[in-house]
């Protein structure tokens, strides 16, 4: 069996993992635990065939016919496509295994039915984007992927705020698809084939080249959440259950910054223009994502946006690749995409460690308001622990993988401003901007790590919390544990890294500037133990200087205050105050100031809120103006499916009588 | 090998005594005669023979954050030169992992006021992280200065020896730059005018409120770690003032303790002559530092 059709197999059997559920009707558990066993044995299935795939040859490439007019069913791994299976098959069966204790309620019997029939059609279809090699086909997988996270995303449909984050995610995800249906329409005119193969450079007109690269970079910015077409993301992930909200930031997003890689790879070398805007767009995404996670009160709405941070990264290492093609410099090819797949694949881990957390927290207080939570730390050990890491992790602190990404990037950024090329300047901008990204982040993730898991509990609920079942914690181990490895044994990714550079750059073989050479990862993992094995030892002086010491406990210091309470603590919005306010120029935070006047005020209060500028300040202004003024459209609206139907005979004779006429 | 010997010697032993020449400086300005000049190691080594209270709010971030805080900044000191000693490691990329490092610190400190639940405590602790955010853009252009300098992604290429370069062309960027990187170290060292080591009104205070519920050998450890980090950043900041080197073993170490010592004088001089700044002042402090490392690079770039 060659290892497309594992994959192919494995494929399948995420597809249909939420099948016997339906069927079964009469019991609910058995059916979600044959899809978690399918979810977990597909996934097992595909990392085996993803690993054999690495150490042979490549690509494989399997084409089949299909009754279809046009398009055909083309499919096939390289390098660039092995990397983007890997998160596919590692977090959505680690989520299915967190699903079963996390969706189990008997109340959530037919919201789990449709969860678990949509949660593996949307992980089957997001394992055929990668490997689609055509236009059609491509399309088609994409679709039912966007259709797929819908309904998984809506599935406590009861409460109004999910139905809207829903719709909004609905119509952001379909106007981004426009793009890509008429990217593609261009794509098929400049090569008349649908086929995603490297077009040769020069055949093509430079304009044509230049309205794809950016109608692709719109059309794919919306699903990998890019600013400022972001919008529909927050909501999105807040309101999603914990394990899909995983998939969805941890995998699905990456679909997005795979059609960004896949198409830069496809088009022949672009001015040098397109580098430098991918360096701009992810340095913008980078720092605002970031900024706005920092403003939010939603502790997975802040996961949600630092999301975009992420993306925002991994679009600067694409940026910096693309750089590099266009001034051929090979080395900066290697360590920005280098760097850029390798961040996805570790954001794809940290990120659902700390969504699942993030589960673990909602399943025991039932609330995600983070002004409410503090102390879980006493209360939840295990889950605060995996919060640490994956909070160290997402921060690019050594010695976990995160910073192994990030040094990549920055070591390329680095290399490009020696050059003394003209892409000098925005690749030291593009430095800058990640270090402030980088300090944004630890300030972010402090603010969530004390306000959630430190000091005292702000609620009742939250002084009850307890730690989660096996099912919860097992998933978070399997993540947590990835990222550690990750973090100190970074030469393990190696391989991997230069296979995906080497198909983008559609050179077979050993790369010019192995990643071996151009970095230095296996100081970097050393240097991580070095950094553990320091803090084991100072652990051990603070043991013995403590040997048979007194070691009193009291309460926190007060300032001899009589009775300090939990509502005395600093708050979230408190922490991140000031740094919302430098950043006030982009978040535009609201707040209502307390009323204090007289000698005896009146009781007042305080709140405030960081909205999303761009949703909530434009792009729903510009639908209600929309609603305002356009009202007669709905004579088209009738609500009958035959009078559609009219409407499509209509067109298609329309387009027969252009035909025609035209030639 | 007897270079590497005295870099981490001096690395170890050192860096309390800036703080007693700093405050020796200090009275000296009051008219004072102020404490001994060995009073920093006196305090931390009766704070390592102490017990120890813990706040019963406290978890085991509480604990290990010292720890942490003194080994992410001991592990920073191996990756900067000093005197005649190149960098004990030294890899490419390595000031990357200077950066984090210094960030890793921060993380866990923060994290650890945070836990005592106390709000003197999170008001540093969001000083701290606020100020971080301008502080490391400024870092991170001063570095970058230096490695367009030297043509070296490696702290040791960036910061051994001489200048690489006629001195001329590159004397205004590197003056810009030094202005910067001393707010950064100023800044990042808790001396006055960002905040001031000697307050005792928790309202005020960034680093010293963020340690008011450490103790015992808690506390020796984090006075410990934050005198290494003057000593750290003093290293990289000296060699951007003065890019000189004998070229003989012993006279360079005599010239880098010597203007080390000379360093720790001029904050010593800061701190007398200067008020802290208002809390709300001190974001602006801190964009000036990026601004000067940001026009350093634009200057030399151009």
């Amino acid at each position: 069996m060659n290892n497309l059709s594992l994959i192919l197999t494995a494929t399948a059997l995420l597809g249909v993992s939420g099948v016997p559920a339906i069927l079964c009707r009469r019991g609910w558990l058995p059916g979600q635990r044959i899809a978690a066993g399918l979810m977990v044995a597909g996934s097992i299935l595909g990392l085996a065939g993803t690993g054999r795939a690495l150490a042979g040859p490549l690509p494989e490439l399997w084409i089949a016919a299909w009754g279809l007019p046009i398009g055909q069913f083309a499919v096939a791994i390289d390098g660039l496509s092995l990397v983007f299976l890997l998160p596919i098959f590692v977090v959505p069966g680690v989520g299915a295994i967190y699903g079963l204790g996390y969706w189990s309620g008997v109340s959530q019997v037919e919201s789990g039915r449709r969860l678990g029939f949509f949660y593996g059609l949307l992980a089957a279809a997001m394992a055929l984007v990668v490997i689609a090699r055509d236009g059609v086909l491509f399309l088609i997988v994409w679709e039912v992927m966007a259709v797929a996270a819908f309904f998984v995303a809506t599935v406590e449909d009861e409460k109004g705020e999910v139905r809207r984050a829903g719709w909004i995610y609905l119509i952001a995800t379909h106007l981004g698809t426009l793009c890509l249906i008429a990217m593609f329409a261009l794509l098929h005119q400049a090569t008349s084939s649908w086929a995603l193969t490297p077009m040769a450079s020069g055949a093509v007109a430079p304009k044509l080249t230049t309205g794809i690269f950016l109608l692709g970079l719109v059309g794919f910015g919306v699903k990998a959440g890019l600013m400022p077409v972001h919008v529909w993301l927050p909501g999105a992930h807040a309101n999603a259950p914990s394990h899909v909200s995983a998939v969805m930031s941890g995998v699905m997003l990456k679909m997005g910054v795979y059609g960004i890689v896949r198409l830069t790879g496809i088009l022949p070398a672009g001015p040098v223009w397109w580098g430098g805007l991918l360096l701009g767009v992810g340095a913008l995404s980078g720092v605002l994502g970031i900024a706005f996670a920092i403003g939010q009160g939603d502790l997975k709405r802040l996961l949600a946006y630092s999301s975009i941070e992420n993306i925002g990264i991994i679009t600067m290492g694409v940026g910096l690749a693309v750089l590099g093609r266009s001034m051929e410099r090979p080395e900066w090819i290697v360590l920005g995409l280098g760097g850029a797949v390798l961040h996805m694949w570790n954001h794809s881990l940290f990120k659902s460690l700390l969504f699942l957390t993030a589960g673990a927290v909602i399943h025991a207080v039932r609330s995600r308001e983070i002004e409410k939570l503090g102390g879980l730390a006493k209360r939840m050990p295990v889950t605060a622990a995996f919060f640490v890491l994956g909070a160290v992790a997402i921060c690019a602190l050594p010695p976990l993988n995160g910073f192994v990404s990030e040094y990549v990037i920055y070591v390329g950024l680095l290399q490009t401003a020696l050059s003394g090329a003209g892409a000098a300047w925005p690749a030291s901008l593009g430095a800058v901007a990640l270090a402030l990204i980088g300090a944004l982040a630890a300030a972010c993730f402090v603010r969530l790590l004390g306000t959630v898991f430190l000091g005292e509990p702000r609620s009742s609920a939250t002084a009850e919390a307890h730690e989660p079942g096996l099912s919860l914690l097992l998933p978070m181990a399997v993540l947590g544990g990835m990222c550690a490895a990750l973090g100190l044994a970074p030469w393990l990714t190696i391989r991997l890294v230069e296979r995906a550079a080497s198909a983008w750059q559609g050179v077979p073989g050993r790369l010019a500037f192995p990643l071996e050479q151009t970095t230095q990862l296996t100081m970097v993992g050393v240097m991580g133990w070095v950094l553990l094995l320091m803090v084991a030892l100072l652990l051990v002086v603070l043991k013995v200087a403590l040997r048979g010491k007194a070691i009193g406990r009291t309460g926190t210091w007060d300032c001899g205050y009589a009775r300090p309470t939990a509502r005395m603590q600093y708050t979230g919005s408190s922490f991140g105050q000031s740094l919302v306010g430098l950043f006030g120029w982009a978040l535009w935070p609201r707040r209502r100031e307390p009323l204090v006047k007289g000698a005896l005020p009146a009781p007042s209060s305080f709140s405030s809120e960081v909205p999303d500028t761009v949703l909530d300040r434009l792009v729903l202004p510009a639908f209600r103006f929309a609603d305002y003024f356009l009202p007669w459209l709905r004579l088209l609206q009738q609500g009958r499916i035959h009078v559609y139907l009219l409407y499509i005979l209509g067109a298609v004779l329309a387009l027969l009588l252009w035909g025609l006429t035209g030639s | 090998m007897m270079n590497l010997l005295i870099h981490v010697i001096l690395l170890v032993v050192l860096p309390p005594l800036l703080l007693g020449v700093i405050n020796k400086t200090k009275a000296l300005f009051a008219g004072r005669r102020g404490p001994p000049v060995l009073q920093a190691y006196y305090d931390i080594i009766k704070l390592m023979r102490k017990g120890l209270v813990l706040s019963r709010t406290t978890t085991w971030i509480f604990v290990a954050a010292p720890a942490v805080g003194l080994a992410t900044i001991l592990l920073a000191g191996l990756l900067v030169p000093q005197g005649a000693s190149r960098s004990p490691i030294l890899f490419t990329g390595d000031l990357i992992l200077f950066a984090y490092l210094l960030g890793l610190g921060r993380f866990f400190t923060t994290a650890a006021a945070l836990d005592t639940g106390s709000p003197f405590e999170g008001m540093g602790a969001a000083r701290e992280v606020t100020f971080a955010c301008l502080a490391e853009p400024a870092l991170l252009f001063g570095l970058l200065v230096l490695v367009r300098l030297s043509g070296s992604l490696t702290m040791d290429g960036m910061l051994h020896g001489p200048l690489k370069v006629p001195l001329g062309p590159v004397a205004a960027p590197l003056v810009l730059v030094a202005i910067g990187l001393f707010i950064v170290l100023l800044a990042e060292s808790c001396r006055i005018p960002v905040d001031d080591p000697n307050t005792h009104l928790e309202l005020t205070m960034i680093h010293e409120v963020m340690v008011l519920d450490h103790s015992g050998p808690l506390l020796g450890m984090i006075l410990y770690g934050a005198a290494i980090k003057l000593f750290v950043l003093g290293a990289i900041l000296l060699h951007v003032v003065a890019p000189f080197q004998f070229g003989h073993a012993g006279l360079d170490w005599g010239l880098f303790v010597v203007e080390m010592l000379a360093l720790a004088v001029l904050i010593g001089i800061v701190e007398s002559v200067m008020a802290r700044l208002q809390m709300r002042h001190v974001p602006y402090l801190l964009i000036s530092a990026v601004l000067f490392c940001g026009f350093g690079f634009a200057l030399l770039i151009r």
